[in-house]
């Protein structure tokens, strides 16, 4: 049997006098889609880099394809297989599109030629354009058509749709789908949950260098015991705010998460609970400011993991 | 061949280069305009019109019409007040006293005013009858090879050399590091040796055009020629640009930012600015330093450079200023390798 993509097993890496990842056991198959989940600064970038062979673990063994970063002529041979994206590189803003592409191909043996990699990211008009006048998205589909150019059997993607506009990140969503769809296997890094639940078969939450939930999108959303998020807050504040106790009482509600602003409720029948809460509301005089209403998302597992938004964590 | 990574490597670097307009003025267009601005600044008129004052007194009217009659000296009457304001601004370069004893009130440190003094005494005392015993003739020549600006091309020539290596690959690694592209590089089977020689390629490149742009122009604007030979001369400069981009390398080679390559550069270069002769002899500074002066790079390119240039030296005879040029670049170039910051 083939040894998996990318397994990893007691991952540890220390800052100064921080600890970037914290004991991390990682498996991704072959084709599948991965994603690493969480807020800024909960080691995703360290844990990715250390995957790529960039920065060396404190402690912990990766084996990638099935080899090891062992330096020499075996890295050389691993790279050979691996499509990188980093998330802070500038290509140079002299170099056209072209230029970039080919500079990038002549390190690599099977490399696809320049048309195809910019058929593949869609950027064949904007051929002969310096990368310094490109958009924000033509640039990161710019860094992807680097990472595919080695025809890669794994590609790392480290928050290739951060800053994004909706329709580059979903460009870059259907290159990531084209490449799954030949067969590869993908590690990302996100923070946005939605495109999490879009594109991958399975997600690792990270907190604070260690991953907090493990499953499929759908399974993790399941784990919240309900698959509604009713959110409401009041126009007088506190004063008349029903107690937590008296709305886990009502009928439909797993949970009660209070907020700053509003309360969150998650709930398995709407139909049912959300009379209850007006209900509720009216026997106390209490008025309402807001109500919403929405499936539950990977957002609201973070949260109900952490108590704490991903956004602002 | 076209695909060679080295090959793709060293074009990225030249591109960057020559799509950067300032970057191509500071190493094609600054050492001309230099070279241009000194070279006329400079030009070999002689000392020109030297200015002389006589004191009003007994027999000064008769005194200055002497003096003015003199070729290269011009003589005025002034009041005591004025006359100590010219001298002591420099507008006159000697004061005649008129009187018993003849006094010459004069600024020694200064060469015009001696010179001033020597043409105004045999001016003087041979109006008193004084007869010179050997008969004399001058003859004027003002040959290509010891004039100014002849001293000047080669020493612009290595300031070049040093400037180009040192901001050439300096700037290009510091940058490719912030922008995280070196890490980018890292993350591919890019080999480090071939991205180090792509800054050596892409140098070479351009020091051919760096080197005919300024030697060119000498010979064309101010018939600065080359006395010995071009291979000699081709020759000392491919080893003064290898030596520089050792140099850039190690200034680059820890570095996270441009500021602080920047600091490090200017810390290197501005000593061998003063020092290393390209603008003057550095003879002028005291024995003491003269050892350290000698030893540094700049300088020892310099004095090959010349050597070839004006005294027409052959290779062979400057084993001590190339041996120096060598070393500076291998120690540089291993110890970068050691300590490079790779991301």
């Amino acid at each position: 049997m083939l040894a998996p993509p990318i397994h990893c097993a007691g991952l540890v890496k220390r800052y100064a006098d921080v600890v970037a990842v914290a004991g991390l056991d990682l498996t991704v198959s072959a084709r599948e889609c991965f994603g690493l989940l969480g807020p800024n600064g909960a080691g995703k970038t360290t844990t990715i880099e250390i995957l790529e062979g960039l920065t060396a673990p404190d402690r912990g063994e990766v084996e990638i394809l099935g080899m090891r970063w062992t330096g020499g002529a075996n890295t050389r041979a691993l790279r050979e297989r691996l499509g990188i994206q980093l998330q802070d590189t500038q290509l140079a803003d002299k170099l056209t599109v072209e230029e970039t592409v080919r500079l990038f191909r002549s390190f690599y043996r099977a490399a696809h030629s320049v048309e195809e990699v910019l058929g593949l990211v869609g950027l064949e008009e904007k051929r002969g354009a310096w990368v310094g006048k490109l958009s924000g998205g033509q640039k990161q589909r710019l860094a992807v058509a680097c990472a595919l150019v080695s025809r890669p059997e794994l590609l790392f993607l480290d928050e290739p749709t951060t800053g994004l506009d909706p329709q580059s990140r979903r460009q870059l969503w259907d290159v990531i789908g084209r490449f799954r769809a030949a067969g590869g296997t993908v590690l990302l890094t996100t923070h946005y949950m939605e495109e999490a639940e879009r594109l991958c078969d399975r997600v690792a939450i990270m907190d604070h260098g260690k991953v907090i939930a493990l499953g499929t999108p759908r399974s993790l959303i399941a784990s919240l015991g309900a698959e509604h998020v009713v959110e409401f807050a009041l126009a007088d504040g506190a004063t008349r705010a029903p107690s937590a106790a008296e709305l886990s009482a009502l009928p439909g509600v797993r949970a009660v998460r209070p907020g700053l602003d509003r309360t969150a409720l998650t709930v398995a029948e709407v139909h049912r609970a959300v009379p209850a809460l007006l209900g509720l509301l009216e026997r106390r005089g209490a008025e309402l400011s807001l109500l919403a209403t929405h499936h539950a998302t990977l957002e609201d597992v973070f949260v109900s993991l952490t108590g704490r938004q991903l956004r602002d964590a | 061949m076209r695909d060679h990574p080295l090959v793709q490597l060293t074009l990225a670097r030249m591109r960057e280069f020559y799509r950067e307009p300032e970057a191509i003025f500071w190493v094609f267009g600054f050492p001309i305009v230099l070279a241009f601005a000194l070279g006329i600044a400079f030009r070999n008129r002689g000392p020109g019109e030297l200015r002389v004052a006589v004191l009003r007194g007994a027999g000064d009217s008769a005194m200055a019409t002497a003096l003015a009659r003199a070729p290269g000296l011009t003589a005025a009457v002034l009041d005591s007040a004025e006359a100590r304001l010219q001298l002591r601004t420099g507008r006159v370069a000697l004061l005649v006293v008129p009187g018993d004893p003849l006094v010459y009130r004069y600024d020694s440190t200064r060469t015009e005013s001696r010179l001033a003094r020597l043409e105004a005494d045999e001016v003087l005392q041979r109006a008193r009858g004084r007869a010179d015993p050997a008969r004399v003739a001058d003859q004027r020549i003002t040959e290509p090879g010891s004039r100014y600006i002849d001293f000047l091309i080669p020493g612009l020539l290595g300031m070049n050399l040093m400037g180009s290596g040192l901001w050439g690959v300096g700037f290009s690694v510091v940058q490719a590091r912030t922008k995280k592209l070196l890490k980018r590089f890292m993350a591919t089977p890019m080999r480090r040796s071939h991205y180090l020689l792509s800054f050596i390629l892409s140098r070479l490149v351009f020091l051919f055009l760096e080197v005919a742009a300024l030697v060119g122009f000498g010979w064309w604007v101010f018939h600065v020629g080359v006395r010995g030979s071009f291979a000699a001369v081709a020759f000392i400069t491919v080893l003064g640009a290898l030596s520089f981009a050792g140099l850039g390398m190690l200034v680059a080679s820890r570095a996270r930012t441009i500021e602080a390559v920047s600091g490090l550069m200017n810390l290197v270069m501005l000593p061998m600015w003063i020092l290393s002769g390209t603008f003057f002899s550095y003879a002028r500074f005291p024995d003491a330093m003269q050892p350290f002066v000698k030893a540094l790079p700049l300088t020892a390119l310099n004095d090959a450079l010349r050597a070839v240039m004006i005294d027409g030296n052959r290779l062979s005879e400057l084993g001590t200023p190339l041996g120096i040029v060598t070393a500076w670049g291998v120690v540089s170039f291993v110890v970068a390798l050691q300590i490079f910051r790779w991301r």
